[in-house]
């Protein structure tokens, strides 16, 4: 597959060469080729995001023991279509009392960021926009500039909803985002890089899913994807949206398309967070059977085995399932718990955790029997 | 003491959160409760209180006699009756306007009625556009009774043992 795509590009370079000649025809290649890898990544992204939407409702649906949408289309599969062609007709309605300029560049602030991080997101070696050796400060940098978006629109809206809204978004990100950010340390401890694709191969060990880092950072997996949960404002720690206390928070003056951008926004993020934590603790694209028995059990069999693109869109696919099983299932925490969970759960179990992972990478420890497998390098 | 570090372990290992996460998990594999309402619909009792209709008698003579007491007896005022003598001597109603904006379905005019001519029928897939609507005037009502008069009295004929 790589070897084709190797081609693919030499042909474009050679073309690129041969019409804009040796100064200009490099640079012009680099530039058509990352425009390209753009559009290669956000268009399904983006894709995604527009169904996601629809497998959330029929998920809730179907766990509130109802049918979900089943009428525009076959069992409703244009829903998506049509949701966002009554988007794009919507009125764009600006309050009188708002600050224009910052109301509609909210939005943008908020979406950017959110697709911004993708340019690190490996999806096998190679796969990947920008292949950072600093690409988790990236993603960390990125994750926590989406905040600006959520604060500076409940600001410029001028409704006392949309403030408290975003003062709650803000403060639970304050506090989320460290915890996040110490469970993505200790993965790149682990790891011995910051570079996503040389995390995940340093979990490639001859045990399969058990060499991965999800079970010596069971914790720091746990706390990733539930500080993912708060950072992108989602169930049980939606209080930014509240709507039974605070209408749509943040969100509450947006109408039509720039609704449909923070919408946009807040799924993308979802879906980066579902990507980020198999590469991170999953494994990414290699295989949980990874191990010499399936290897070499013969053709029929050890395909299985072998790393795919399609492993981490399956645990992506399995972890953005989970945001919509735990949304239908749990009530939303109150805001003094969210805040208890976030500073005195979360910041010290990861940090204790962080201690723990320090001591079995030393030199003894990390040869002995058990803990071999993930730090015996 | 022991009791303590159990209730930690739980809660640590999120095991509450896995039991209520199986049961929606349960669920979400359950029959589907939806009844898919223009081509499906629930089955209707015949008590329902929907849409007024005035009935007649099978030589086709109204039935209603002008008592007015459904008119004193609607609590929401919706009911409005003016009568006189017909030709032949009898007392008939020359208007019977129910508003059905005011209306709330309590089915006491049903009730007062003495010769079973206002009732409320299954009927409920009706709707008004503009204003005025809603105001369902003698005719209508006559009209409504004429196109339901089967159903309206097989209902009758099912409840008439417990009355």
């Amino acid at each position: 597959m790589n070897d084709y795509l190797a081609r693919f590009q030499g042909y474009f370079q050679g073309q690129a060469n041969d019409w804009l000649g040796p100064v200009w025809g490099p640079q012009a290649f680099t530039v058509g080729r990352t425009l390209a890898m753009i559009v290669m990544v956000l268009v399904p992204v983006l894709l995604t995001v527009l169904y996601y939407q629809l497998v959330e409702r029929w998920v809730i649906g179907w766990i509130q023991v109802r049918k979900g949408p089943n009428r525009v289309g076959w069992k409703g599969v244009l829903q998506p279509i049509a949701d966002a062609i009554k988007l794009l007709m919507k009125e764009q309605v600006v309050p009188s009392g708002a600050n224009k300029v910052l109301f509609m560049l909210a939005p943008i602030l908020s979406v950017a960021p959110a697709l911004a991080a993708w340019s690190i997101v490996p999806f096998f070696p190679g796969w990947v926009i920008s292949n950072a050796d600093a690409a988790i400060l990236v993603m960390l940098a990125m994750t926590s500039l989406g905040i600006y978006g959520i604060i500076i629109a409940g600001w410029a809206s001028n409704s006392k909803y949309a403030f408290i809204g975003s003062m709650r978004a803000a403060a639970q990100m304050v506090a989320y985002e460290l915890a996040m950010g110490f469970a993505i340390v200790g993965a790149l401890m682990a790891g011995q890089s910051m570079n996503l694709t040389q995390i995940v191969a340093a979990q490639q060990t001859p045990y399969g899913a058990i060499g991965w880092f999800w079970i010596p950072l069971f914790p720091l997996f746990l706390i990733h994807y539930i500080a993912g949960l708060a950072e992108t404002n989602r169930h049980p720690f939606d209080v930014a949206e509240g709507e039974s206390e605070i209408v749509a928070g943040f969100h509450v003056e947006y109408s039509g398309m720039a609704f449909a951008v923070f919408f946009l926004a807040e799924y993308a993020n979802m879906i980066l967070i579902s990507t980020v934590s198999p590469l991170l603790f999953l494994g990414g694209w290699l295989s949980p059977f990874d191990v010499s028995f399936v290897r070499d059990a013969g053709p029929a069999v050890s395909w299985l085995a072998a790393p795919s693109v399609l492993w981490l869109l399956a645990k992506t696919a399995f972890l953005m399932f989970l945001f919509l099983w735990i949304r239908a299932s749990f009530p939303r925490y109150r805001y003094d718990q969210i805040m208890r969970l976030g500073w005195k759960v979360f910041i010290p179990v990861t940090l204790v955790w962080i201690a723990l992972t320090g001591v079995a990478l030393m030199d003894p420890v990390a040869h002995w029997p058990v803990l071999r497998i993930w730090f015996g390098r | 003491m022991l009791e303590r570090v159990k209730d930690i372990a739980s809660s640590f290992m999120l095991t509450e959160l896995v039991k209520g996460l199986g049961l929606t998990g349960r669920h979400l594999f359950a029959r589907k409760i939806t009844v898919m309402y223009p081509e499906e619909k629930t089955p209707a009792s015949p008590r329902m209180r929907g849409l007024h209709a005035l009935r007649r008698y099978p030589n086709g003579e109204e039935r209603c006699i002008a008592c007015k007491l459904c008119e004193a007896v609607c609590p929401a005022l919706a009911i409005t009756i003016e009568s006189d003598q017909r030709d032949d001597g009898t007392r008939r109603t020359t208007r019977y306007d129910i508003d059905l904006v005011k209306c709330i379905f309590c089915g006491f005019c049903e009730e007062s009625c003495p010769v079973d001519s206002i009732v409320e029928t299954r009927f409920i897939e009706y709707h008004g556009e503009s204003r005025g609507d809603l105001l369902y005037t003698k005719p209508m009502l006559l009209a409504i009774g004429d196109r339901f008069e089967a159903q309206i009295a097989a209902d009758r004929g099912e409840d008439a043992p417990f009355r």
